[in-house]
């Protein structure tokens, strides 16, 4: 992580003031406006750190413009789009039928991982494995094979809210519908069900692999386990190995155009790509 | 406190004894818990407190850094609550208070309105200023729509409070102005409300403790961007929202987050406490819950 | 006609402007209740027309399934509201019973205000912290009892925790306010400790006794974010309170980020039942009052 000059009082001063004079100024009635120069995007709390990432050099790059990224879920990202509070919205999936008044940017590739903590004896699940957790139908670790017969635990099932897509793109995937998840705890962004996966031994939860990667490289205490064979990484997600996988996707009103359309081509180049790949997504800039 | 206080007989038979018992016991949990609460703030909180805390932005999502942004989203919707409240609160309160209106039918039915409005769950209040102020305004996410949530939400505790302070103005004072031939807008601003100022500022500090105890109503108002807003129409993060988001969202966020509890508690104890004080020397019973 | 005015015409019309003000603000504030209520009515409008009312009273809740167009029973939630809530007031109005009669009338007077300003300060502690406090402490210590931790039990502690100062004080209030005649009379009939506070104090101190529990079930049906925290959110009636259940609340509040179309009206549906719920409850607190005293 890189480390900032310690901003210390001048920092706080210089915002307080900014704030109180742009609290005047909208006092006295000027500005109800959003300028041109400020972007909000909501969405996806998959692609949201890679986004806050690209929009602080977009920011450096472009002096005097502001991007504001918001989390919610890709189903927010859409609504907010539509509903025109949002600039651009953050979707983790691909564009399902009924979906075609947006207008769809691809920005990167990534996958879905099963996550256990650090401490958890089990490194890989077969598939049929996975469905028979996520439906109850398995609920003890020492159930799933030999070499987990010594850790005889119930199983704590992280699932995901409704309408977050990772649940959509987890349900496709093994051919299970909402109903017939039996879950014990219930998160919505990835972080929180990466946080439930820390602070509990026996708990198991899909999230997006880039976050997974990007959270392990940190030092938080999850591991990835295989699926099948395949080792869950980003690499099996670049090579096309991964199954789980799902392009992660910008989406606009409109055609983009003016700052949008900025950003988003920046989003899209090779500028970022090293950005992208420091959350562990695939890029898909040549 | 000046309140009544009633010797009973002393304890005898067992009956009274194990009232006794189960009193200490009710009492020491009441304390043990709290003793552990503050206990577990201070242990885990107090060693990230610092100027640098408080003064630096939010780096990686909360785990490094400070909250100097968090502080003056915060202090801006503070402020907008606050300027939206004071004029409508005070109005509302000369009305029951000094026009008469309290007993006539209109009278009856804002306070009947006001009540409800107080029990009213704070996630409620996030439903509506969501749906009003963001989308039928137009505010989007922004402090502002945080902020005019937030002055709904305190109203009725303000409007309490300020009539309870024009009340306490003697009579006398009223008497005396009239009799100087003074108009009813000059009695109010010339006699009553100077004479009403410190409760009216104590229902200010009180509204100020709840606004800035909420979560649940800023969640779809004011939304959750964590840099420092540059105008009222942008997000931005109070204080009560980064601990829910270091604690819910952010693996690693536990350190951070007791540190901004700690921070938010200090600040309400103070609140709190300034009022209590403020209104135990108005001679009125302290501040009370609900 | 003189330009001149007495200054008792302008007195006269700044009168007239005050009132006018005031009535303003006035009708502002009452407004705002009507406001909500409306708001709340015309976002679920649209889920309300094209489901009916009966399928809210489902027991399943998959807002998003499928084919089928989802499922929007609000009733393991409306449980799990009950549950925590009812639980919590369970646990928290006995200890706020006898915190309130220590105060009022067994502890020295150094002692009652000491214990008086913990539970003021206990009431000034914010949901959140509450809600992070049981997630970080308590609910790892139930997962040690039995897993998985968040719970409706985590709900029940850090909810009744939460109430416990708004009864405490209103016990306290209420025990105050018991006229000293009546006490005093029945230390004259040699009425020990207990039959004196149980058969004497209680009872008349009952309508404001009455209230202060109202408003604290209120305040606990209403919470959500310590119980956003610690309970789970699991859509399902619990079998046990280990538990993990989704409250009303908690629901709007982890699902409304991102609701759509009926999803969203039928969380604004379980706003319009908490707002009525919570609504009722104060009508009947203020009856309550009414039955006894003059509002202060």
């Amino acid at each position: 992580m890189p480390s900032l000059p310690r901003p210390g009082l001048p920092f706080l001063l210089r915002s307080l003031a900014v704030a109180a004079l742009t609290l005047l100024t909208a006092c006295a009635g000027e500005a109800p406006d959003a300028a041109p120069s400020k972007l909000v995007i909501t969405g996806s709390s998959t692609i949201a750190p890679v986004i806050s990432d690209i929009a602080r050099r977009f920011e450096s790059e472009h002096p005097g413009t502001r991007v504001d990224v918001q989390t919610g879920g890709s189903s927010r990202g859409l609504a907010d789009v539509r509903q025109g509070l949002a600039d651009l919205g953050m979707v983790s999936r691909a564009p399902k039928d009924g979906e075609d008044d947006l207008q769809w940017h691809a920005l990167a590739r990534d996958g879905l991982a099963l996550i256990v903590h650090a401490d958890n004896p089990a490194s890989a699940l077969r598939e049929e494995q996975v469905r028979a957790i996520f439906t109850g139908a398995i609920d003890t670790w020492a159930q799933l094979g030999d070499e987990l017969s010594t850790f005889d635990e119930p199983i704590t099932v992280v699932s995901k809210a409704e309408g977050r897509s990772t649940l959509e793109v987890f349900l496709d995937h093994f051919e299970l519908t909402a109903p017939e998840i039996a879950a014990d705890v219930i998160i919505g962004d990835n972080q929180q069900g990466i946080k439930t996966v820390v602070g509990n031994p026996y708990a198991i939860a899909y999230v997006s692999i880039g976050t997974a990667e990007f959270e392990a490289s940190q030092g938080t205490p999850i591991q990835l386990l295989d699926l099948g064979t395949i080792t869950a990484s980003t690499d099996a997600v670049r090579r096309g190995d991964y199954p789980i996988a799902r392009t992660l996707h910008l989406v606009t009103a409109d055609e983009p155009e003016g700052l949008a359309l900025t950003l988003l081509d920046y989003a899209r180049s090779a500028a970022v790509a090293d950005l992208i790949e420091g959350q562990f997504f695939v890029p898909l800039a040549p | 406190m000046t309140a009544p206080r009633h010797r009973l007989p002393p304890p005898q038979g067992l009956a009274d004894r194990l009232l006794g018992a189960a009193a200490s016991a009710a009492v020491l949990a009441i304390v043990g818990v709290f003793a552990w609460l503050l206990a577990d703030l201070l242990r885990h909180g107090l060693g990230g407190l610092s100027w640098h805390f408080l003064m630096a932005p939010v780096e990686a999502a909360g785990r490094a850094g400070g909250i100097a942004p968090i502080l003056v989203s915060t202090l801006a919707i503070l402020a907008i609550c606050l300027a939206a409240a004071l004029p409508i609160g005070l109005g509302t309160a000369i009305l029951l208070a000094e026009l008469g209106d309290a007993n006539s039918r209109f009278g009856r039915f804002v306070r009947r309105c006001l009540d409800i409005l107080a029990g009213m769950p704070s996630i409620v209040f996030g439903l509506f200023g969501n749906a009003f102020f963001s989308l039928v305004l137009g505010l989007g996410f922004s402090l502002l729509a945080g902020g005019l949530t937030l002055a709904c939400m305190v109203l009725p505790l303000f409007i309490r409070e300020a009539e309870e302070g024009l009340r306490a103005v003697p009579q006398e004072q009223r008497l005396a102005a009239a009799a100087l031939g003074l108009g009813r807008w000059r009695m109010l601003w010339l006699v009553v409300l100077p004479a009403a100022a410190p409760g009216l500022f104590v229902g200010l500090v009180l509204a100020v403790g709840r606004a800035l105890a909420e979560t649940a109503a800023l969640l779809f108002t004011s939304g959750y961007v964590d840099r420092m807003p540059g105008s009222l129409l942008d997000s931005g993060r109070a204080l009560s929202i980064h601990i829910y988001d270091l604690s819910m969202n952010v693996p690693g966020g536990e350190a951070n987050a007791y540190t901004a509890a700690l921070v938010l508690v200090a600040l309400l104890l103070a609140i709190n406490s300034a009022a209590a004080w403020l209104a135990g020397r108005l001679g009125r019973a302290r501040w009370q819950v609900a | 006609m003189s330009r001149w005015r007495p200054d008792a015409d302008r007195a006269r019309l700044d009168d007239r402007l005050l009132v006018v003000a005031a009535r303003v603000s006035a009708a502002a504030s009452a407004g705002i209740v009507l406001l909500i209520g409306g708001f709340l009515l015309v976002e679920s409008l649209p889920a309300l027309r094209a489901l009916g009312v009966a399928p809210f009273a489902g027991m399943s809740w998959h807002p998003t399934g499928g084919t089928d167009g989802g499922q929007f029973g609000l009733m393991p939630m409306l449980v799990g509201t009950l549950a925590a809530g009812g639980g919590a007031v369970a646990l928290a109005t006995p200890l706020a019973l006898l915190a309130a009669v220590v105060c009022v009338f067994l502890a020295p007077p150094r002692i009652a205000l000491l214990l008086g300003r913990v539970i003021e300060l206990l009431a000034g502690i914010p949901s959140v912290v509450y809600g992070f406090w049981g997630l970080v402490v308590l609910v790892p210590l139930i997962r040690r009892l039995e897993p998985p931790g968040p719970s409706l039990l985590a709900g029940i502690l850090v909810l009744a925790l939460m109430i416990l100062p708004t009864l405490a004080l209103a016990a306290d209030a209420a025990l105050r306010a018991v006229p000293r005649e009546l006490l005093t009379a029945a230390s004259a009939l040699g009425l020990s400790r207990t039959t004196t506070l149980v058969g004497v104090a209680l009872p008349a101190a009952r309508s404001g006794l009455w209230t202060g529990l109202l408003l604290g079930v209120g305040r606990a049906l209403g919470e959500t974010m310590a119980v956003l925290m610690v309970c789970g959110n699991v859509v399902q009636v619990p079998g046990t309170v280990f538990d993990p259940v989704r409250t009303l609340t908690a629901n709007i509040a982890l699902e409304m980020a991102y609701a759509l179309d009926l999803h969203r009206a039928a969380l604004f549906v379980s706003g319009l039942v908490l707002a009525l719920l919570v609504t009722v409850l104060v009508l009947a607190a203020q009856a309550t009052t009414a039955g006894s005293e003059a509002h202060p």
